[in-house]
């Protein structure tokens, strides 16, 4: 199959090209040029990018298929314009063990749509005790290892997983947050909480956590990704572990750079995530630190979540929202916003999120993959339940108006998804 | 942020959710028809029939009695049909959610919910998704909001004291766990107290409580200094020893309501506790007992509170 596609706004942010041009495909990869194409796309007044690298997608296979499958999320994902995810151990059972890994690997390429990088389980269950066979979990497909959302309390296993993982150098992946700390509290321990009547998360059970994590990486060596920041406080101190040399990278949830805790409202639990929504100043900090640089990936954390489990008190609801659909538009929303320039938008979703990955794709350049994506930044939709592929409906969102439609998405020089 | 969800489209209550957003005319609304039923609460029959053929629904998932029951008399005395539904050991151990067991109710012709549960913020989850006729009074969330005891405290306090800008409130205890202590709070910052403390150690007072229009004292003496106003909070049984509190007779030592401590308050100054008290723990028996406590009226001026409650998103009062 031969591509062209011609006379988009070519955005390639590992290069900083920004230009009009055309982009041929051959093989499944970028090309210098292609003659004869089997298929021209005819682009004008759209923009081409690398497809997005999306570091924590679930996709609640094996375990909760009520809440989602396979076909519906990697639906979403193209839709999306996402070409790769990487999606957490936090399945039932948990990634811990080398055939579920094959499996769900298996599954996901049969489908053909985006490519699945699966994140193994640090520990056993993740239940932060026995380390899993990480070299095993390595060989059948895990990119990374990981506690996803469920603690590591005890610092001696975590000092052990970290030793032994960075003795074959495979990333960490880890959430900063003390469990003690965080126990029972479903929101920013602050003003809002106080009003409302929710159990509060304090800032510092993030940075007391990020603290144990880079003492540790710095005793370890350990590639050390940190995930889901939610404080301004974790933002300076992973920017001051960056100018000490430490190879530490991080990223956030796109919903933690547009949205704070007044945005529960009255209770909205679609606002019931993790880590909590925190202060606007917190919001600030995220979306300053992720133009910055300082945070490497914006993450759409995508979780579907049935609506029987959204439809309870506050407190009750369970965790997560669905993001697949929504990572492109919310990240251009948030470049327009904080007057970012496109490419540097697009690079906290593409070349950077490659980077950490440890990915070939990310970028348009002659011989890598042909993972792209199309899209139309001025067109806008709005966000309803019967608007998005994902079984998940759960979006602090809905109801609002985005711009950024996808119009294709190519994955390994296939056209996956095409807009009506 | 969307519309109080307690207010219906042309700003009346449709619903009690929480004192918090009430305009100060609606307060003071509720006030005054309270107190033109606190005369039926006195009479020989003690009816109105204001709620004659509306069916109110207790939905009570957690265990109270004192509450329960005033809202049973309360729509007794306006004549209302009363269900008492005891959540706690029915349907929910059986699996049902909380809005299936709401349908079923409503499908059999509630007017009026009145529910109690352990989760902040259920009765909104509620509210969003009865009926337009409908309505549903929060009796009590979580450590969210009790606004029908908010608006008892308030009335008891006018009934005592009138005006509200010349007075000192002081809310000692459990500020943190305390849905009593929020509703307090936002209805006196509505009506104009010159001042609200709340008074507590450090592992009982919330996060950024200031930020609600109150001071924070951590000493008992300092904070009852020339108050007007005394409200004392429940301490539960569950928190007087672990990591929040030693003990109860070291929060006693420090918290206790003495007649001692109490002689720093103004003369005149009226004591209050929602009830059920600890004696011995966080008041003592002789200010429990003694000519300052108005602790038996606020009971009584509870069910003329529901009365004007419930008449006013029901039956148009």
């Amino acid at each position: 199959m031969k591509l062209l596609i011609r006379g988009a706004r070519v955005v390639d942010p590992a290069s900083g090209r920004d230009a009009p041009g055309d982009v041929a495909v051959a093989d499944g990869r970028i090309a210098e040029r292609v003659d004869r194409p089997d298929r021209v796309i005819e682009a004008e007044g759209l923009v081409l990018a690398p497809g997005l690298i999306d570091l924590a997608a679930r996709l609640r296979e094996p375990g909760y298929e009520y809440k989602a499958r396979l076909e519906s999320e990697l639906d979403a994902a193209v839709a999306g314009g996402v070409t790769s995810l990487a999606c957490p151990p936090d399945t039932d059972p948990p990634l811990d063990e080398p055939g579920l890994v094959d499996m769900l690997r298996r599954r996901a390429k049969a489908l053909s749509r985006a490519r699945v990088y699966p994140v193994g389980a640090l520990t056993v269950k993740l239940a932060g005790e026995r380390l899993t066979e990480m070299v095993e979990l390595a060989a059948a497909g895990c990119v990374a290892f990981s506690q996803a959302n469920a603690p590591l309390r005890d610092t001696q296993v975590l000092w052990r997983a970290m030793q032994y993982a960075a003795t074959f150098g495979f990333p960490v992946w880890l959430r900063a947050e003390d469990a003690w700390l965080a126990a029972g509290g479903v929101a920013h321990d602050g003003e809002m909480a106080t009003r409302m009547g929710l159990p509060g998360i304090p800032a510092f059970a993030e940075t007391i956590a990020l603290a144990t994590l880079l003492e540790l990486a710095r005793a370890t060596g350990t590639r050390l990704h940190v995930c889901r920041l939610s404080t301004a406080a974790a933002v300076e101190m992973i920017r001051a572990a960056k100018k000490e040399g430490l190879p530490v990278t991080c990223d956030v949830a796109i919903h933690h750079v547009h949205l704070c805790e007044g945005d529960i409202g009255f209770f909205d639990p679609n606002c019931r995530l993790e880590p909590p929504l925190r202060s606007p100043r917190d919001r600030d900090a995220l979306a300053a630190g992720l133009a910055d640089g300082t945070i490497d990936c914006v993450v759409s954390d995508h979780t579907p979540v049935d609506d029987d489990q959204k439809q309870l008190p506050f407190a009750e609801a369970e965790p997560g929202a669905t993001g697949l659909e929504l990572l492109l538009a919310l990240t251009l929303k948030w470049a327009a916003e904080r007057k970012v320039p496109l490419a540097t938008a697009l690079a906290r979703v593409t070349s950077d999120a490659a980077r950490v990955l440890g990915a070939g794709s990310g970028r348009i350049a002659p011989g890598a993959p042909a993972d792209l994506v199309l899209f139309d930044p001025g067109a806008s939709f709005r966000v309803t339940p019967e608007s998005l592929r994902s079984q998940g409906r759960n979006t602090p969102f809905l109801g609002r108006e985005l711009a950024g439609r996808v119009r294709a998405t190519i994955v390994a020089g296939s056209v996956v998804y095409e807009a009506e | 942020m969307p519309r109080n969800p307690q207010l219906n489209d042309r700003g009346e209550l449709q619903h009690l959710l929480s004192i918090e957003g009430l305009p100060r005319e609606t307060i003071e609304r509720i006030l005054a028809t309270a107190e033109s039923f606190a005369g039926v609460t006195e009479r020989d029959i003690k009816k109105v029939p204001l709620l004659r053929g509306k069916s109110v629904f207790n939905l009570f998932f957690e265990p109270s009695t004192r509450t329960r029951t005033t809202f049973e008399i309360a729509a007794k005395r306006l004549s209302a049909d009363v269900i008492n539904l005891n959540i706690a050991v029915s349907s929910q151990t059986k699996g049902e959610s909380l809005l299936d067991t709401v349908a079923n109710l409503s499908a059999m012709q509630a007017d009026i919910f009145v529910v109690r549960h352990a989760s902040s913020g259920a009765p909104y989850l509620i509210a969003r998704h009865v009926k337009p006729h409908e309505h549903v009074i929060n009796a009590g969330d979580g450590r969210h909001a009790h606004p029908t005891q908010g608006l008892l405290d308030l009335y008891t306090i006018r009934h005592f004291k009138k005006d509200f800008s010349a007075l000192a409130v002081a809310i000692v205890g459990d500020v943190m766990h305390s849905r009593v202590a929020r509703s307090l709070i936002h209805g006196l910052t509505t009506l104009g107290a010159r001042e609200v403390r709340v008074i507590g150690p450090q592992t009982l007072i919330p996060t950024g409580v200031e930020s609600l229009g109150v001071r924070v004292f951590h000493d008992m003496r300092a904070g009852l200094r020339e108050a007007d106003v005394i409200v004392m909070l429940r301490l539960q049984n569950e928190r007087m020893s672990g990591a929040l509190l030693p003990s109860a007779q070291e929060y006693f030592m420090s918290y206790g309501l003495t007649a001692e401590r109490l002689a720093l308050a103004r003369p005149d100054a009226i004591v209050m506790h929602p009830g059920p008290m600890n004696r011995g723990v966080e008041i003592d028996s002789a200010v429990a007992d003694g000519p300052h406590s108005v602790i038996l009226p606020q009971v009584t001026f509870g069910i003329a509170v529901r009365m004007a409650v419930m008449s006013i998103v029901a039956g148009g009062a």
